[in-house]
């Protein structure tokens, strides 16, 4: 059905993959507006949440798309002390295994983890966030919601702002988006933009209003304050002057850009409230079509025999 | 090699719906009660025409909605490529509702099944009934239908094959043996 | 493996003589009499001597790897003084120098006796390279004169550099009057910062940190122009960059006191290896881009680096098999070295064979002070003999190391050690 066993990245899936994946997505956007918003497809079917990181929302956003499709739900929370060397990765995961399940949901602070697990479990795994490296689910539900307010992603202009360089959530997009054919710009502090990066085909522009009025939607990142302090960012202020997304910036601007962000929102700093609030972020409906994101990644991974998969 | 016998033209498929049409108004005393729910991917278009005839003869428009049971399938795990999904699409509750469920072959029965497993996610009907175009028998679960265009008996190795304008750009049902 | 003393006459019959100082491949017969050698050339084979058929065979110096670890004291079980032995003569190496990053580290006379005690019941020579620092923590030299008395042969930190600009500079000069080599680990580790791979468009696709290449080529320049201030001995290690091979190479055009080394892997891979996240491949400095590949290839083909130098680095499992972020850095190279280097060196590039045992055997052993002249009649016999049109696969089985962390499973390569011959042991190598 899709050309990979495992979801570990979008980076490698191909354009026909991705648009199934987002096609299904609207189906399952379909069953959420049901009054009984179930069907029964994983039935019988296990699937484990395995968060090494802390993250109410993504893992709430799985654990409903499982439940919606009728799978049965394990969560698995594991301390940050078990991430020292060795102990309890492995070992947690050849457990869960023997348990008979069927997929396991990922999220690691060390990028590849996901792709390590592979090595020595059978089941399915499915990566909600690896370090710096890819957040793929993520990248499907943003484009989800581009296609569902422009109709396709093709020539879109989309820009992303923010820490590109301690980003999943931007090097995923990065690669759905110039998969899909979308025009790719990203703006923020030059340190914190590879240079390397334009190797992916996309743009830099260091200017954010330059920016806003060339794109069509925008997916505002959120600035880590772990990053302010060893060198990198020199204070939210000034962040917020140089490249926050502000209600002036985005009234300055004649053309409605749509305004994305994947929460959780910094009010204030990289994006003003009455723009996260405006009519033109799409903020909430990213929420849901995470969960009908989820639910079209699980179904298609999971609904098949093994056999055809590589 | 493929021995494909018409069995159907697209007179008699149009005969069968008028009849069926018919049947419905005549075992449904509240008419206004009924709403028809096509299963994709034939179902549909025969659901719209069921309609039409209906709204021809009692001058009702009764609500109409598509069922894509794909998720609500038994053999899920067994297929092997992607599903093409149609999509659900009903706009209205399902509450108390005479729900006529159309479609094109009824054959093992399971579609039907899946079919009335969806329709929990949308309501409680207070009666649901079955018209299809053609039974060619050999079910594999008590499902039986109300409303039925034509018997056609058949063997294993054989299929029938309903061709409708609006799917396939012409008209006519097909008896079609496979020769091994 | 088998590891076995020498009989008391041992003749190499026919073999192909490679001589690496007189510059000759010649057919002859070498005859060893109570482990020294009495006769080489061509000369009629006497009949009352057990002989090894040398046809098709190249025997020459055995090989000396300047840059191991063996992790003794403190980490036997990654690899110990015996087991790292093994290692070295199934590579064709019959003399090493040791780095002093054990735990305890090598940075006292009594440590670096340690080592000379129990090496000499090694079958290979095993030379101890003390550190430059106390602990290595780079702030206090080391007592480097009693060390060196005691048998310490030069001064590394490796592992850590030395970050300390003004400790670099004492260190050199101390190390002026006793004659031996400063080995420093060129790495700023400002500039490296959490960096677990080459900074470029493979770590920024990853999302890896990336150590750049500057974070070496600086230091490597520091410490030139240090050497060249104080007129001290500098040996280069592990050089990965083209920028550092510029300064070298500029530096050497009139500084003799300069040299470095270059490992099989960094001559063999390039960071699109480290796609699949292989921990095997996690070394420091980092496997850098083609371009760093290609300069290293030229370096050595040039001169300009000197010698090859494993950087054999024993880790057990459970230090390798983890997420790419936590594994210890380093992989295990003695056994695939010879391989590894005649197919980028000979086979791809075109240097001869003379050339690339020269890399092996004369250059490292001129930079230690090591007696060079091996095929000479009255020496310790220290020979390696191998097949140079041997097919092979690198393998598990080839493994003689405690450890396994290779990324060379399952390369295709030509030339294979049949035999080596060290300190009274002959080991034959299946």
């Amino acid at each position: 059905m899709l050309s990979h066993k495992h979801l570990l990245g979008i980076e490698d899936f191909p354009r026909e993959d991705i648009q199934n994946i987002i096609d299904t997505a609207f189906n399952f956007r379909e069953v959420l507006d049901r009054p009984i918003k179930k069907v029964p497809s994983l039935q019988g079917m296990t699937v484990v949440n395995l968060f090494f990181e802390n993250s109410t929302r993504t893992r709430i956003s799985f654990e409903l798309a499982q439940k919606r499709l009728s799978a049965d739900t394990v969560n698995f929370s594991a301390s940050t002390s078990s991430l020292k060397k060795g102990e309890g990765f492995k070992d947690t995961a050849q457990n869960i295994e023997a348990m008979k399940i069927d997929a396991v949901v990922m999220r690691h602070p060390a990028p590849g983890a996901p792709k390590h697990l592979t090595e020595f479990i059978d089941a399915i795994v499915i990566n909600a966030g690896d370090g710096t490296h890819e957040h793929p689910t993520q990248a499907i539900l943003d484009m989800m919601s581009l296609q569902e307010k422009f109709g396709g992603i093709k020539d879109l202009n989309v820009a992303i702002v923010g820490d590109i360089d301690h980003s999943r959530v931007a090097r995923s997009n990065i690669y759905g988006l110039v998969t899909m054919g979308a025009n790719v710009t990203l703006c923020g502090p030059p340190n914190l933009i590879p240079d390397t990066i334009i190797d992916l085909g996309v743009a830099v522009n260091y200017n954010i209003d330059e920016v806003i009025e060339w794109a069509d939607a925008i997916n505002v990142l959120r600035i880590q304050r772990e990053r302010m302090g060893i060198g990198l960012i020199p204070s939210e202020r000034e962040y917020r002057k140089l490249f926050g997304i502000t209600e002036e910036r985005i009234n300055r601007n004649k053309k409605e850009i749509v305004i994305m962000h994947p929460g959780p929102i910094n009010r204030g700093v990289e994006i003003d409230s009455g723009v996260a609030d405006s009519d033109q972020a799409i903020i909430l409906d990213q929420v849901l079509n995470g969960v009908a994101s989820r639910m079209s990644i699980l179904y298609l991974l999971l609904g098949s025999k093994d056999g055809d998969m590589k | 090699m493929n021995n494909n016998i018409q069995i159907m033209s697209s007179k008699d498929i149009s005969q069968k719906l008028i009849r069926i049409s018919h049947e419905i108004i005549e075992n449904h005393t509240d008419i206004g009660n009924v709403v028809i729910l096509g299963i994709h991917n034939r179902g549909v278009p025969i659901a719209d025409r069921i309609k039409e005839l209906i709204f021809d003869i009692t001058n009702i428009n009764l609500p109409i909605g598509s069922l894509d049971i794909t998720f609500h399938r038994d053999d899920f795990r067994e297929r092997l490529s992607m599903p093409e999904i149609r999509g659900t699409d009903i706009h209205f509750s399902l509450d108390d509702k005479v729900v006529i469920l159309v479609d094109d072959v009824l054959y093992s029965g399971r579609t039907i099944r899946a079919a009335l497993d969806e329709i929990n996610s949308f309501g409680r009907p207070s009666i649901v009934r079955l018209a299809v175009l053609i039974d060619r028998g050999h079910r594999e679960l008590p499902i039986r239908a109300d409303f039925v265009g034509k018997n056609i008996p058949t063997h294993s190795g054989e299929h029938v094959e309903v061709h409708l304008e609006e799917t396939d750009g012409k008209e006519g049902v097909f008896l079609v043996k496979e020769n091994n | 493996m088998k590891l076995k003393k020498l009989p008391k006459k041992l003749l190499f019959q026919n073999a192909e003589l490679l001589d690496p100082i007189k510059k000759t491949n010649k057919k002859g017969n070498i005859l060893l009499v109570n482990g020294k050698i009495a006769d080489i050339g061509i000369f009629e084979s006497p009949s009352d001597v057990k002989s090894i058929d040398c046809n098709g065979l190249t025997l020459t110096h055995g090989f000396c790897d300047l840059h191991v670890h063996f992790r003794e004291p403190g980490n036997e079980d990654k690899e110990t003084l015996e087991s790292g032995s093994r290692a070295a003569l199934a590579g064709g190496f019959t003399r090493v120098c040791t780095m002093p990053n054990t735990n305890p580290p090598i940075d006292s006379p009594e440590s670096v006796s340690y080592i000379i005690e129990k090496s000499k019941d090694c079958p290979i020579y095993i030379h101890p390279i003390g550190a430059v620092t106390k602990g290595q923590k780079g702030i206090e030299i080391s007592e480097m004169g009693l060390m060196n008395e005691m048998g310490a042969v030069a001064f590394s930190d490796d592992g850590l550099p030395i970050q300390n600009g003004l400790v670099m500079r004492k260190a050199l000069e101390y190390s002026t009057m006793l004659g031996v080599p400063i080995i420093n680990h060129a790495e700023d580790d400002c500039l490296r910062c959490e960096g677990v791979m080459n900074e470029g468009i493979i770590s920024t696709r990853l999302g890896l940190p990336g150590n750049p290449n500057i974070a070496e080529s600086t230091m490597v320049y520091r410490d030139l122009k240090l050497a060249e201030m104080t007129g001290a001995r500098l040996h280069v290690p592990h050089v990965s960059t083209a920028t550092s091979v510029d300064h070298i190479k500029h530096m050497k055009s009139n500084n003799n006191n300069i040299t470095a080394e270059v490992t099989p892997h960094h001559l063999f891979f390039n960071d699109e290896s480290l796609v699949n996240y292989d921990t095997n491949l996690k070394v420091a400095p980092p496997i850098r881009n083609d371009i760093s590949r290609k300069a290293m290839v030229k370096g050595i083909l040039e001169g300009v680096i000197d010698c090859i130098a494993t950087d054999h680095a024993p880790h057990t499992l459970h230090d390798k098999e983890t997420t790419f972020d936590l594994a210890a850095f380093g992989m295990i190279g003695l056994e695939s070295c010879f391989g590894i280097v005649k197919r980028v060196l000979v086979d791809n590039e075109g240097l001869s064979l003379i050339n690339l045992v020269e890399l092996l055997t004369t250059a490292p052993r001129k930079i230690m002070g090591f007696n060079c002249d091996l095929l000479k009649v009255g020496t310790e016999a220290e020979l390696v003999l191998f097949d140079s049109n041997e097919k092979w696969i690198f393998d598990n089985d080839n493994v003689f190391s405690k450890s396994i962390n290779s990324p060379f499973y399952g390369q295709k390569l030509t030339g294979k050690i049949k035999y080596t011959i060290s300190k009274g042991y002959i080991s034959e190598i299946s």
